[in-house]
């Protein structure tokens, strides 16, 4: 799996993609897969504030419940209702089955996650491979 | 005796063949109720009134119910045969053996079933004259004291419903406690192989919740303990032995720690098994505690409940206890409500009383002798299937078994084959499965509680159903992944129950 | 001891097994101050004859061959014997909780239908499996409440149990979630609409009534609802007594009913094991406490059922769970389903009506006994209803033990301001004899209100 080159990533496994101020996040297709089958994903609401690093929402598997975690700060501008109905679309097509868009307060922020590169080294030795 | 009673074929995948029952045989297609029932058919008679009648409408206006909706309408014999064929589907203690840790799913006995059901004791009211009550109270006040002995504690309420209920009711009193002593502290410490219910709880009773590492042995980690422990620590919500089956061996220390910095340790009674009249958790430090009537006091789970989670606590914790509380004057006993520290109610009433009947049968049926040969079986059974698996199967922690032992699913992870996929292999040699993927310290459990309710016979039939299983997962591994084979439904997509959750039936629109 | 399946020489021969000299070298683990050297204080191993007789000894010092008009939430129905058949089978008092689906479709398929039932009854979309009883379930319907909304107080009516609102109380004060008390219109018993709607603010989360209340009057829900929503705020219904919706307008307009369901077929057994339910609208499902059964299919397409939506509960989520509750009241809902299956539609109602017949009669002719007025008479009312009378409660349930009668609950405990009231229930158990006999000892009352 090729990760998105002009995304940035966490060690949570949450990739952003940063157009202008606006960052369009998800999780990463190494997060679905651990996760396995995703059944509900929870969101805010638009207008709600997030903080980078803390908790934005939750994704559920029939087994477990995974927290999200935001790389940045900012304001929501937009959630993807689309999940609301098709959870399994984060399955699919992590990389584009964005999950919210906000708009960054500190864009200085993004300096400090990783890049798709970094990411990927990131991965491979959390699965010792 | 159990058999493996598909052939397995050794070339690919094993084609679902149901060799358990015969898929089209009526009884195992029986339907939803609903889908039985027609119009004018009665299940009901009732007597002819002997006063007035009334005309609903007029009476209730605004507030008269027009339809009853699409509840079903069936003969007696359909409903006698509908509940019966949904019975043939399930498994119970009374069919084979649950090796589930930490539920004890002991020999529920007939015995209990009759005794709570004698008129005098099954109609009586709770706020009928409480001279007209005394036998009901009775009961209470001997229960109590049988396990106010057995815990080695100073009093006890039954009010709570269940364990988890039990464990609120708990952690109210070391708030409580705390509260008089002008500091509510904010934290509660929880080993990370705990029950699910004992964070959850301290979170609805307002606590932070402190996670503490289990050691190597499985045990706490005392040092550790030690360090954080502090003067906003309100209590350690402690299971002994622990849900590895465990005994905490330094639980003197642990007791003390906590006291010499004002905490107080509660204790998760949910592994009492191990314990009656062995040894009495009030003895080793333990302030308060809850025990769970339908584990160790062999009151039915009855498909998931009703349980009851009595709590028992030190003199010092007496003043908040649950209002009211039984008390005795002479020759008579009554409740008290008159309780100005008390925690308040935490139900209605005087809590799940049918279990407290059933509980003392069971405590008379044993007296001290069976109860304390009960507690040695239970340890015993659990360490004889211990010796029988070990070499087939990974021990993470090599400390003594208690009542319960835990394996872990390496080796045959190595052959990808998860503790899961062994527990559905069981289903087919007739075994409920044991307890999967808990607790959580432990990847890839296999938690294995058998009771002291299973013979020998049936002993050694789960081992050599596990053996074979471990042989099967070297050999044909599909199998055990497809698992179960036999079952009258084959494994139900859990997923899209989730996605799309279907809670009801719904009448067909017309 | 005849419950443990082993012979002294099998217990020795297993000891060798596993190397082990006695059984006293497996509890070595406990340090040896702690083992305990003495029989634990409890009665002498009894035969089964011995326990049968002890329980029996003991109901005869309960009320036996009483007329009892108690209620006040454990209500006298009869019930039909099949629900005992059926539930002491052993494939359903001795079963688990279904977490292994293939294995307990029997357990499942029950809820399912059980959840069916308490939808169409109460007009919700969705139920759980059951929760404790209706004063927990009353309390968990208010943290529910809380989640959904964000917001912290609620508003509760004094008409409400008194024993289900301590409990409320209870479980509110660890969590931040104060309550205010609305009290009732004198003349109909009926929740005060205009206190209501003064104490409703911004920052309720819910308001919770009864209906029918602990009077037995049956509350405007329509207009209860309408002043909640009108602030944002959500309407939680308790319902004490659940044949009542047999016959009585299920409380549509709320958005969460807590219920209280030992009405359909459990013994009222001195106060417990009752059961407990909550239902909702669909929007709310997954802010929903306990136990939820789906239908599903297995990998051949047969139909099945799965506990689902488990994310929400304790052993997944821990301290982030929607509730603690792990044990509900599983093989208690059965008893109410198999009930429910046996009246049916049409005998649900049937049965409510009979209740109403029963309780008006009595109102009728008690009230029209010397010194004796059935308060809020105007209201609607189910089968409960309150007598004001000359006598103290104390003074006039002495004089009708005397005739081995169980009067009315003397409300002089909660409800000090109606004076000497007492609250009465008839229901389909109550003969036209045992309620003239209680209108006698009434009639013979020496002074008049």
């Amino acid at each position: 799996m090729s990760y998105p080159a002009n995304y940035h990533y966490t060690k949570e496994h949450e990739w952003i993609d940063v157009s202008g101020n606006i960052g369009t996040i998800g999780i990463t297709d190494y997060a679905q897969n651990t996760l396995g089958d995703i059944v509900f994903v929870e969101l805010p609401k638009v207008g709600d504030t997030v903080t980078g690093g803390a908790t934005f929402g939750s994704v559920e598997s029939v087994k477990a419940v995974s927290d999200l975690y935001s790389p940045v700060s900012g304001t929501v501008t937009a959630i993807n209702e689309e999940l609301a109905t098709s959870p399994d679309k984060v399955n699919e097509d992590a990389h584009h089955a964005w999950m919210i868009k906000v708009e960054l307060s500190d864009p200085s922020q993004i300096e400090k996650l990783l890049d798709a590169a970094a990411y990927e080294a990131f991965i491979a030795e959390e699965t010792g491979h | 005796m159990a058999t493996n009673a598909l052939t397995p074929t050794k070339t690919g995948p094993t084609p679902r063949t149901t060799t358990g029952k015969v898929r089209a045989h009526q009884t195992q297609n029986e339907g939803l109720i609903f889908e039985k029932s027609s119009p004018g058919k009665r299940g009901y008679k009732l007597p002819p009134l002997d006063v007035p009648e009334v005309d609903a409408a007029a009476l209730l206006g605004d507030v008269h119910r027009e339809s009853t909706g699409s509840l079903p309408e069936l003969s007696e014999i359909e409903i006698i045969r509908h509940f019966t064929r949904l019975s043939t589907w399930n498994y119970a203690i009374d069919l084979g053996m649950y090796p589930l840790g930490s539920c004890t799913m002991k020999y529920n006995p007939r015995v209990n079933e009759f005794v709570s059901r004698i008129e005098g004791l099954a109609e009586a009211h709770p706020f009928q004259p409480q001279a007209l009550s005394q036998g009901s109270l009775e009961i209470v006040e001997l229960l109590q004291k049988c396990l106010i002995d057995i815990t080695g504690m100073d009093t006890i309420t039954l009010q709570p419903a269940a364990g988890a209920h039990g464990e609120f009711t708990g952690i109210l009193l070391v708030r409580a406690y705390h509260e008089s002593k002008g500091n509510a502290r904010r934290k509660i410490l929880i080993p990370d192989s705990a029950h699910g219910t004992n964070p959850a709880t301290a979170a609805v009773c307002g606590y932070q919740v402190q996670n503490i590492k289990s050691n190597a042995l499985g045990g706490i980690d005392v040092e550790e303990l030690e360090r954080i422990v502090d003067e906003d620590t309100a209590a350690l919500m402690l299971t002994n032995p622990s849900t590895i089956g465990v005994f905490e061996s330094e639980i003197h220390k642990i007791a003390d720690i906590l006291h010499a910095k004002g905490a107080l340790l509660y204790m998760d009674g949910a592994n009492m098994n191990a314990l009656v009249g062995k040894v009495r958790p009030g003895d080793f430090g333990v302030d308060v505690m809850h025990l769970n009537l339908h584990k160790t006091f062999s009151t039915p789970h009855g498909g998931g409940g009703p349980g009851s989670g009595p709590v028992a606590c030190k003199a010092i914790l007496e003043p908040f206890l649950p209002t009211p509380v039984l008390a005795r004057k002479g020759d008579s006993l009554s409740w008290n409500f008159d309780r100005p520290q008390t925690v308040g109610r935490v139900r209605a009433y005087y809590g799940n009383y049918g279990m407290f009947i059933r509980a003392l049968a069971y405590i008379m049926a044993n007296g001290p002798d069976g109860l304390r040969q009960t507690t040695e079986d239970a340890v015993l059974n659990a360490n004889y299937i211990r010796s029988g698996l070990e070499d087939l199967y990974e021990l993470p922690y090599k400390t003594a078994s208690m009542h319960e032992v835990v394996f872990s699913d390496k080796r045959q992870a190595a052959k990808g084959i998860r503790t899961g996929d062994i527990a559905k292999r069981l289903i087919d040699y007739g075994f409920h499965p044991y307890t999967v993927s808990f607790p959580m310290i432990v990847s890839g459990a296999l938690m294995i509680e058998p009771t002291e309710s299973e013979s020998r016979e049936e002993l050694d039939l789960f081992i050599a159903a596990m053996r074979s299983i471990a042989q099967e997962v070297e050999e044909t591994p599909e199998l055990v992944k497809n698992a179960p084979h036999s079952t009258r439904v084959s494994r139900l997509d859990e997923v899209t129950a989730a996605r799309k959750p279907v809670l009801r039936w719904k009448p067909e629109a017309k | 001891m005849r419950y443990l399946p082993k012979s002294d020489a099998e217990r020795v021969d297993m000891l060798a097994q596993i190397g082990a000299r006695s059984i006293d070298d497996l509890f070595e683990v406990i340090p040896a101050e702690y083992r305990l050297k003495r029989d634990l204080d409890v009665p002498r191993q009894m035969a089964e004859s011995e326990i049968i007789d002890y329980f029996k000894q003991a109901s005869t010092k309960n009320a036996v061959g009483y007329a009892s008009f108690l209620g006040a939430g454990c209500y006298r129905h009869y019930r039909p014997v099949i629900i005992d058949s059926l539930v002491q089978r052993g494939e359903f008092l001795t079963s688990y909780t279904p977490y292994q689906a293939e294995i307990t479709q029997g357990t499942l398929q029950a809820i399912f239908e059980f959840q069916t039932m308490i939808c169409e009854l109460t007009g919700m979309d969705v139920a759980n499996a059951s929760m404790y009883d209706g004063s927990t379930g009353a309390a968990e319907a208010v943290m529910m409440a809380a989640r959904i909304t964000g917001r912290s107080n609620s508003v509760v009516a004094a008409t409400v149990h008194p024993e289900y609102r301590e409990v409320m109380t209870t479980y509110a004060q660890h969590q931040g979630l104060p309550n205010s008390v609305v009290g009732y219109d004198a003349e109909t018993g009926r929740v005060d609409l205009k206190a209501l709607e003064a104490a409703i603010t911004d920052e309720t989360a819910c308001v919770l009534v009864q209906s029918p209340n602990f009077f037995g009057v049956i509350e405007d829900i329509p207009a209860i609802a309408e002043l909640a929503h009108a602030k944002g705020a959500l309407l939680v219904v308790s319902i004490a007594e659940a044949v009542s919706l047999g016959v009585v307008k299920p409380p549509i307009e709320a958005d969460i009913v807590s219920m209280e369901a030992q009405s359909f077929g459990v013994a009222i057994s001195y106060g417990g094991p009752f059961c407990g339910v909550i239902a909702a609208k669909e929007k709310y499902l997954r802010q929903m406490p306990g136990r939820l059964v789906g239908q599903t299919t297995d990998a051949d397409g047969y139909r099945g059922y799965v506990l689902t939506l488990s994310t929400r509960e304790q052993h997944i989520r821990r301290e982030k769970a929607t509730s603690n509750i792990c044990t509900n009241q599983a093989l208690v809902a059965l008893m109410a389903t198999i009930f429910l299956t046996v009246y049916g539609k049409q005998g649900i109602r049937d049965l409510a009506v009979q209740n109403l017949a029963k309780a008006e009669f009595a109102a009728k002719t008690l009230s029209a006994q010397n010194g004796t007025k059935l308060l809020f008479a105007k209201s609607p009312r189910f089968h409960e209803f309150v007598l004001q009378t000359g006598e103290a409660p104390s003074v006039l349930n002495e004089r009708l033990l005397e005739k081995k009668i169980i009067g009315g609950l003397d409300l002089s405990k909660w409800y000090p301001e109606l004076g000497n009231a007492t609250l009465w229930c008839a229901t389909e158990l109550n003969t036209r004899v045992q309620i003239e006999a209680a209108a006698e000892v009434l009639a013979a009352a020496a002074v008049a209100v």
